[in-house]
């Protein structure tokens, strides 16, 4: 697969197809990749790495890359097409300036588990279904399971929602396990409950890298990062402040939130936060239907639509209008 | 020097606690120590123990309305004496470089009331980390700094004072005389492992050098290397030795709160002035970032560079843009002017 999709990227460069092409730069160690802009074949040959640890979501880069003039090539995984549609639906980047070359996902591998699995990692090879890690301290074999993203681990699909061009299969969406801790969390007790969230979100450092990665969050200018706003804060000054600044990003995001996960890839303190998302998106199933944000480019968000039946908002979920 | 047997190390812990609180690394960070907790010793922490002396939020002065009194209320300096047992030799090089912002004129007293009353308890590097560099600044993970430095041998734990508030700690603990050869084996080991550290060749050449300074703030690899920074404060908030701070004010009405918090240059709204943000791009913040560790704190501080090699930045930035990416793109002879 990495050698398809160094060849395409390279073709596209080369026949003039696109100007530009966004992918994942080679870092000093095999799982520190990081999005690149490439403008020549060379420079692609070069650096240009797929693999298992091109997990960063790239679609956010395009609101940035298409106010530039040209065409960019984006490499897009399943989740991260969900986002690009999302964000095109909301007029945030310039489509007809991109190049969608979607490409199958066999998962992505998480480098802290693999850094925690086995530390001083060196190189990691496929063998069989699982991973052989070479460490500073000898070798290591992990599952597939132990190196893979929380996220891909309850993959939501991986059916992409649009591309020009596909390398590999497209793929089907997930099995619904990916509710499964909401629902854990659900059968709490209300206090084991905050006990639970005190308990992850206490570790926040207010770092905002859950908020700056999100597609969803593409506001020019943070109402956070406002001092004219009186909300502006670079450190939870108290315990109301930490426990809520997640929750209402979560629901300020509700019905954009694609469910990509990059909220809690990106947490230095592995704060399960997409937790958050998956409640308010299982919620909104539950009383609206099936919605997936990003799915496709007409449907009106739950939260934006109104309809006579729509459920009473008294939190039993009361079905109003006609009854 | 001074031994213990580690299998006993509970009992240790126990007696450093009758003396004060003793933080040491749990679940990854720095913690108070209870009964029956048991301190992780082989790896580093995700966070250091810079928020023990530079708290993440800190209150510096309280101000309360009643009627037409306006009561002025000081916070108190830390008073109470603290251990940190743990600490890696790059994280007590990360004390010494704050030390020299906050301890000269004018003194930060918050932070000097707290480096007064804690002892730190260094403990040599037993398994250094790929993303581990120390060595580039001159740090030795077998031979760190602190108040007491301390060694992991075979079943032994051995500790040497380092300053006086270092021994008055190690008399107060029921340790036993023990030979130089233990520690001396210790080292003999963690050097070996320095050795083939993949990032044990990192060079600082190019950088820290007066005649440097503008060739490496104009360079036009910034722009690249910070095309795909998210402009979170990641990097900043797990860094030993990052100590920008904003002092901002809660008001609930009757009473003000003032307090400090860590800032990030890499955010959007640092160092706000009346003419707007000094820095209008990630480009120019992310250069400041780089360029404060590189450039301009080595030229103020004879030489000794801002960055001590720890790593934590090359795993916590979201988008693995680093400051060793940084140094391999910018530095070298080849480039230095």
């Amino acid at each position: 697969m990495q050698a398809d999709v160094k060849t395409r990227a390279i073709q596209l460069l080369e026949e003039g197809q696109v100007d530009r092409v966004l992918g994942w730069k080679a870092g000093e160690f095999f799982y520190d990749l990081t999005p690149a802009v490439f403008t020549s074949p060379q420079q692609v040959e070069r650096e240009f790495v797929w693999s298992s640890f091109s997990g960063p979501n790239l679609s956010k880069y395009l609101i940035a890359e298409t106010r530039k003039p040209g065409k960019i090539a984006a490499f897009l995984k399943p989740c991260d097409t969900y986002s690009f549609q999302q964000l095109r639906k909301e007029h945030r980047l310039q489509a007809d300036r991109v190049y969608v070359v979607a490409v199958q996902c066999p998962g992505m591998c998480d480098p802290d588990k693999v850094q925690a699995a086995a530390p001083g990692p060196i190189s990691l090879r496929k063998e069989g279904d699982g991973f052989l890690v070479q460490t500073l301290y000898g070798e290591k074999r992990l599952t597939r399971q132990a190196a893979l993203e929380e996220g891909c681990l309850t993959c939501k699909t991986k059916k992409m929602a649009y591309f020009d061009e596909l390398i590999g299969q497209d793929g089907q969406d997930g099995d619904g396990s990916r509710f499964d801790q909401v629902h854990r969390l659900e059968a709490m007790t209300p206090e084991e409950r905050f006990a639970f969230w005190q308990g992850e979100l206490s570790r926040c450092i207010r770092c905002n890298a859950c908020r700056n990665v999100c597609p969803a969050c593409s506001c020019e200018k943070c109402v956070f990062d406002n001092p004219a706003s009186g909300v502006e804060n670079k450190a939870a000054a108290n315990r109301f402040e930490e426990n809520l600044f997640h929750i209402i990003r979560a629901f300020h995001v509700a019905g954009r939130c694609t469910d990509c996960g990059e909220c809690s890839r990106v947490c230095p303190q592995h704060i399960p936060l997409h937790l958050l998302n998956r409640k308010l998106i299982e919620d909104m199933n539950r009383l609206y239907g099936p919605y997936q944000a990003g799915g496709d480019l007409e449907a009106k968000a739950p939260l934006t639509d109104f309809r006579y039946d729509d459920p009473e908002p008294d939190g039993g979920g009361r079905r109003g209008g006609a009854q | 020097m001074n031994g213990f047997p580690l299998s006993r190390l509970p009992e240790l812990m126990a007696a450093m606690a009758a003396v004060a609180t003793v933080y040491c690394p749990l679940a990854g960070k720095f913690a108070p120590w209870t009964e029956g907790a048991v301190p992780e010793l082989t790896g580093n922490t995700k966070l250091g123990p810079k928020d023990l002396f530079f708290p993440q939020v800190e209150d510096l002065v309280r101000f309360r309305v009643s009627g037409k009194d306006l009561e002025v209320l000081d916070t108190q300096l830390r008073q109470e004496p603290f251990v940190v047992f743990g600490v890696r030799a790059c994280d007590c090089r990360a004390l010494e470089i704050l030390d020299r912002v906050f301890l000269t004129e004018p003194v930060d007293t918050f932070y000097q009331a707290r480096r007064a009353n804690g002892v730190v308890i260094s403990l040599a590097c037993q398994r250094p980390e790929e993303t581990c560099f120390c060595g580039a600044f001159g740090i030795d993970g077998a031979e760190p700094g602190g108040d007491i430095t301390a060694w992991q041998g075979e079943d032994t734990l051995f500790f040497r004072a380092n300053t006086e508030k270092g021994q008055a700690l190690l008399d107060r603990l029921p340790l036993q005389e023990a030979g130089e050869d233990g520690a001396e084996a210790a080292k003999a080991k963690t050097r070996a492992i320095l050795q083939r550290l993949p990032l044990g060749n990192l060079s600082t050449q190019g950088f820290g050098q007066a005649e440097n300074l503008l060739d490496l703030f104009n360079r036009p690899e910034w722009s690249e290397l910070s095309a795909s920074c998210l402009g979170c404060g990641a990097c900043t908030f797990v860094c030993p030795t990052c100590q920008c701070y904003d002092i901002k004010e809660f008001d609930n009405g009757h009473e003000v709160c003032r307090y400090r918090c860590w800032d990030s240059c890499m955010y959007a709204d640092f160092t706000l002035m009346s003419a707007g943000q000094p820095r209008p791009t990630q480009v120019e913040r992310f250069r400041q970032r780089f360029m404060h560790k590189l450039q301009y704190f080595p030229a103020n501080n004879g030489g000794i560079f801002g960055c001590v090699g720890c790593g934590r930045c090359l795993r916590q930035c979201p988008i693995h843009m680093n400051i060793v990416k940084v140094m391999k793109t910018l530095g070298g002879e080849d480039h230095a002017s």
